[in-house]
C-alpha cells in the first residue's frame, strides 16, 4: 500500500492525559506525527485535535481506530487532502533595516498575500496562512536576507463533508 | 438559646456526612461490592490503609508480598469470578511494580481497579519522594486512568472506573489520588455510573450484517468456528454451544477462549495457535468459511498472515471496531457484545451437519496423536513428561479445576491437555506471555472461587519470578494446589535455541534450589516427585488435601513442546516433530 498524508480530526473531552494517550498511540506504531493542533470545535466544551501524518491508508485506519476507542474520545476520523479544505499559519520575523535597504522585500510581501502584524525600529513581524508550499516559498525568498525568527503552526483543517458530532453526542447521552 | 441549640445539631449532623477521601474510597468499593482486595501499604496510601483497618469487617485486605502479586490476584480473581479485581499500592515504586500487571489485563481485557497513591498535589512535579509520574507510565497499558487530586472528586472518578473497567471490553483502570485528596474532606454521596457520553462500550448489532453471516454460514461446505476470550467475557457460552451443535461446525479455541465449550463435546476440536492441535490449524487454510467469534487474530494463532485463511470467507464476531479488519480482513463483520449477536444469529441458522468435514479434523486427531500425544500423556520413556502430570491432574480432578498456567512449556502443555467442564476454569498469561504470573492468579483464582479446586501448573523459572507469594498462601491458608514442572531449564526459551539457534543454551540452564524446602519453610505441605510410580498416587494425595499443598515433579530436561508453529511460518506448515 502507497504512503499518503492523511489529516486525523479527533473530537473529544478536554481533559489532562488525554494528548499523551493519543500521541502514545502513534509512538507505540512507531509512526511520526508530521503536525499536531490543538482546539475548541464548533461544540461547546468539545476540542478538537487536528493530526497529520504521512503513512498507509492500512496503518491510518489502525491508529483511528485505536484513538476512536480511548474512553473520552467521542468521534475520530481520517481524511486525505482532497477531502478536506486545510491550511497552516506561519509568523516570520525579520530586520526592518531590510524593509528600506532592500526593495525586493516590500515585493515578497505583497506578493505573498501575508500581513504585517506589527512594526518596530529592529522589527517587524509577517504572518501568513495558506499551504505549507506557499509558506515554504515565502521562507525560501527571505532566507537570503536573513530571518531573525520562523515559526510555523500545525495543519488545521476543515472536512468537505459533514462529521455530525452533536447528533453522536446526544445517542451517546441517551445511551 | 433553642435556635443556637438547633443550630449546632445541624451543623453536626451535617458534618457526620463529611468524611475524609480516604474513607471516601473505602465506601466507593463497597458501594461496587467490592469485598476483597490486594495490595501493598507505603507512605503515600497510609490514610486509605487506615481506613482499611477500620473497615476490617466489610473488606479484606490481602497483603501480597510484591505489588506485581496483587495485580496478578487481582487479575484472577477477576478471571474467575467475572467480577472486577482490586489492587492498591502506593506511589513511586509501589506503583511502578503495578505496571506488568496492568499490562496483562490491558493485553488480555481483564477488568481491574488499581488504586494508587500519590505525593501531594503541592508537591506534584518537584521530584518529591517516591513521586513517580504513573498516569504517564501506566496510559499504554490501561483503558483509562486519572489522577484524583481533590477529595471532592472521588465518589464520581471511583464510579466512572469501575464502570469503564468492566463495560464492554474490559480493562484495567488505574486511579491515581494524592495523598491531599485522601486527607481532605469531601461531602460523600455515590452514585454507580451508568454512562459517560464519549464511551459506548459495546456497538449495537447490525441486522444487515447478521443476515450476511448467517448466508454465509448457511450454505458454506466447510465452516469452521475459532472462539476466543469473547465468548466468556461476553458470557455467551450457552449461545455458542447452540450454534456449534445447530449449524453442525468444528470449532477451535484460543489459548484464551480455553473452557467456554466442554473439552469433550464432539465439536470442540482442540486449540489453534503455535502450539495448538494440528488439525485445528492445518484445516484453517481449507476452511470455507472461518468463523471468528472474539477472538482478535493475535500472530500466536495466525501464524504468517498472507498465508492465513486466504481462501475463505471470514465472519468476524467482535465488541471491539478496533480488532476488525486489523490483523485479518472480515468479509463479514458482526459488531456487538457476544451474547447479543450469537443470540440474534441462532434462529436464523439452519439445522445442519457437516460429517465429511468434521471427520477430516479426527483424522487429523488421529495422527497427532500418534505422533505427538500419545507419547505425551501415555509416555513409555523413563523420564517423566509434563503432559502425564496434567493427565493425572484431569483424572484426579474430574475436569473440574480451575487450571492456573505460567508461561513457557508447561503452559503449552498445560493448556493443550487439561480438561474442562466448567467455563472460566483456564487461567493464564496470554496476550503478554508474563512469566511470574501463576502463583499470584492462582491466589486470586481461588479466593474468587472458594468453592472450586485451584491446580497452579508453575515452571521452575517463572516459580522464582514471584515465589514470594508463597508468603500469601501460609499466612491465609489458601488452599491451591501448586504443581512446579521441574526441567531444570527456561524450557521454552531452551526449546528455541535447539531448534533456531544450533542448540546453544545461552542462559537457559538453571541450578535450582530445593523447591520442597522452601515450600516447607514456609510450612506448606510438600512432595517431590522423580519416579513414574509415586505420580498418581502423590497427585491424588494431593488432590485430596483441604490445604495448600506444594508438589514438585521432576520432568524430562530436554523435552520439546509439539506441535509447533515456526514464528513465521503459516497455520499449513505447522511441525508435528
Ligand atoms: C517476565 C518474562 N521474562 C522472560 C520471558 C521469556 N520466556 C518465555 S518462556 C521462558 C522460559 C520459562 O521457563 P520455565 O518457567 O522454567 O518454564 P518451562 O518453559 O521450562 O516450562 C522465558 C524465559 C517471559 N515470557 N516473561
Ligand atoms: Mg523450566
Amino acid at each position: 500500500m502507497k504512503k499518503e498524508w492523511f489529516t486525523i480530526s479527533v473530537y473529544s473531552e478536554n481533559n489532562v492525559g488525554l494528548l499523551n494517550r493519543i500521541s502514545g498511540i502513534f509512538l507505540k506504531r512507531h509512526i511520526n506525527i508530521e503536525s499536531l493542533n490543538v482546539s475548541k470545535s464548533e461544540i461547546d466544551n468539545v476540542s478538537k485535535f487536528t493530526i497529520v501524518v504521512y503513512t498507509t491508508e492500512k496503518w491510518v485506519r489502525n491508529i483511528v481506530g485505536q484513538i476512536e476507542k480511548q474512553i473520552e474520545v467521542i468521534k475520530a476520523f481520517y481524511h486525505t487532502d482532497d477531502e478536506t479544505i486545510y491550511q497552516e499559519s506561519a509568523l516570520f520575523k525579520i530586520a526592518s533595516n531590510l524593509l528600506f535597504d532592500e526593495r525586493q522585500i516590500q515585493n515578497i510581501i505583497k506578493e505573498s498575500n501575508s500581513q504585517i502584524v506589527t512594526v518596530s525600529r529592529e522589527f517587524f513581524i509577517l504572518a501568513k496562512s495558506g499551504r505549507r508550499y506557499e509558506i515554504d516559498e515565502m521562507y525560501e525568498q527571505f532566507k537570503p536576507f536573513g530571518i531573525m525568527q520562523f515559526v510555523r503552526s500545525g495543519r488545521i483543517s476543515v472536512t468537505k463533508d459533514e462529521m455530525q458530532i452533536s447528533t453522536l453526542l446526544k445517542e451517546f447521552q441517551h445511551n | 438559646m433553642e435556635t443556637l441549640k438547633e443550630q449546632k445539631t445541624a451543623q453536626k449532623t451535617k458534618k457526620s456526612i463529611k468524611i475524609s477521601g480516604a474513607e471516601a474510597i473505602i465506601h466507593c468499593l463497597l458501594a461496587e461490592g467490592v469485598d476483597l482486595l490486594y495490595g501493598y501499604p507505603g507512605g503515600a496510601i497510609m490514610p486509605v490503609y487506615d481506613e482499611l483497618y477500620k473497615f476490617q469487617d466489610k473488606l479484606t485486605h490481602i497483603l501480597t508480598r510484591h505489588e506485581q502479586g496483587a495485580a496478578h490476584a487481582a487479575q484472577g480473581y477477576a478471571r474467575v469470578s467475572g467480577r472486577v479485581g482490586v489492587a492498591m499500592a502506593t506511589s513511586g515504586p509501589g506503583a511502578t511494580n503495578l505496571v506488568t500487571g496492568l499490562a496483562d489485563a490491558q493485553i488480555d481485557s481483564t477488568p481491574l481497579v488499581c488504586i494508587t497513591g500519590q505525593v501531594t498535589r503541592e508537591l506534584l512535579g518537584s521530584d518529591a519522594f517516591q513521586e513517580t509520574d504513573i498516569i504517564g507510565i501506566s496510559t499504554p497499558v490501561t483503558k483509562w486512568n486519572y489522577q484524583v487530586t481533590k477529595a471532592s472528586e472521588i465518589p464520581e472518578i471511583m464510579a466512572k472506573a469501575f464502570y469503564i473497567a468492566k463495560s464492554g471490553r474490559p480493562g484495567p483502570v488505574l486511579v491515581d489520588i494524592t495523598k491531599n485528596a485522601q486527607f481532605d474532606e469531601l461531602d460523600f454521596s455515590y452514585t454507580p455510573c451508568t454512562g459517560v457520553r464519549s464511551y459506548k462500550p459495546a456497538p449495537t448489532p447490525d441486522i444487515e450484517s447478521l443476515k450476511q453471516a448467517a448466508d454465509l454460514i448457511n450454505s458454506a461446505k466447510k465452516p469452521f468456528i475459532v472462539w476466543g476470550q469473547g465468548v466468556i467475557l461476553g458470557k455467551a457460552e450457552q449461545e455458542l454451544k447452540e450454534l456449534v451443535e445447530k449449524a453442525g461446525i468444528p470449532a477451535a479455541w484460543t489459548i484464551m477462549g480455553a473452557s467456554a465449550l466442554d473439552s469433550e463435546h464432539p465439536l470442540n476440536v482442540g486449540m489453534v495457535g503455535m502450539h495448538g492441535n494440528y488439525g485445528p490449524n492445518l484445516l484453517t487454510n481449507q476452511c470455507d468459511v472461518l468463523i471468528a467469534i472474539g477472538m482478535r487474530f493475535d500472530d500466536r494463532v495466525t501464524g504468517r498472515l498472507e498465508d492465513y485463511a486466504t481462501q475463505a470467507k471470514v465472519i468476524h464476531f467482535e465488541i471491539d471496531p478496533a480488532e476488525v479488519n486489523k490483523n485479518v480482513h472480515a468479509d463479514v463483520a458482526v459488531l456487538g457484545n457476544s451474547k447479543e449477536t450469537l443470540g440474534l444469529i441462532l434462529p436464523m441458522i439452519n439445522s445442519k451437519s457437516h460429517e465429511s468435514w468434521h471427520n477430516i479434523f479426527k483424522e487429523k486427531y488421529q495422527i497427532e496423536y500418534d505422533t505427538v500425544i500419545k507419547n505425551d500423556i501415555h509416555p513409555t520413556k523413563e523420564g517423566l513428561t509434563m503432559g502425564e502430570v496434567i493427565e493425572e491432574i484431569n483424572l484426579a480432578s474430574d475436569q473440574k479445576a480451575v487450571i492456573v498456567t505460567d508461561v513457557g512449556q508447561h503452559q503449552m502443555i498445560g493448556c493443550r491437555y487439561a480438561k474442562f467442564k466448567e467455563s472460566k476454569s483456564n487461567i493464564t498469561s496470554g496476550g503478554l506471555g508474563t512469566m511470574g504470573f501463576a502463583l499470584p492468579a492462582a491466589i486470586g483464582a481461588k479466593m474468587g472461587a472458594m468453592d472450586r479446586e485451584v491446580v497452579a501448573i508453575i515452571g521452575d523459572g517463572g516459580y522464582q519470578m514471584t515465589i514470594q507469594e508463597l508468603g500469601v498462601i501460609f499466612q491465609h491458608n489458601i488452599p491451591v494446589k501448586i504443581v512446579v514442572l521441574n526441567n531444570d531449564h527456561l524450557g521454552m526459551v531452551r526449546q528455541w535455541q535447539e531448534l533456531f539457534f544450533d542448540r546453544r543454551y545461552a542462559s537457559t540452564v538453571m541450578t535450582n534450589p530445593d523447591f520442597v524446602k522452601i515450600a516447607e519453610g514456609y510450612h506448606i505441605e510438600s512432595k517431590r516427585v522423580s519416579e513414574r510410580k509415586d505420580l498418581k498416587s502423590t497427585i491424588q494425595y494431593m488432590m485430596a488435601s483441604k490445604n495448600p499443598f506444594f508438589l514438585e515433579v521432576k520432568v524430562e530436561k530436554e523435552d520439546n513442546v509439539f506441535p509447533m508453529i515456526p514464528s513465521g511460518a503459516a497455520v499449513s506448515e505447522i511441525r508435528l516433530k
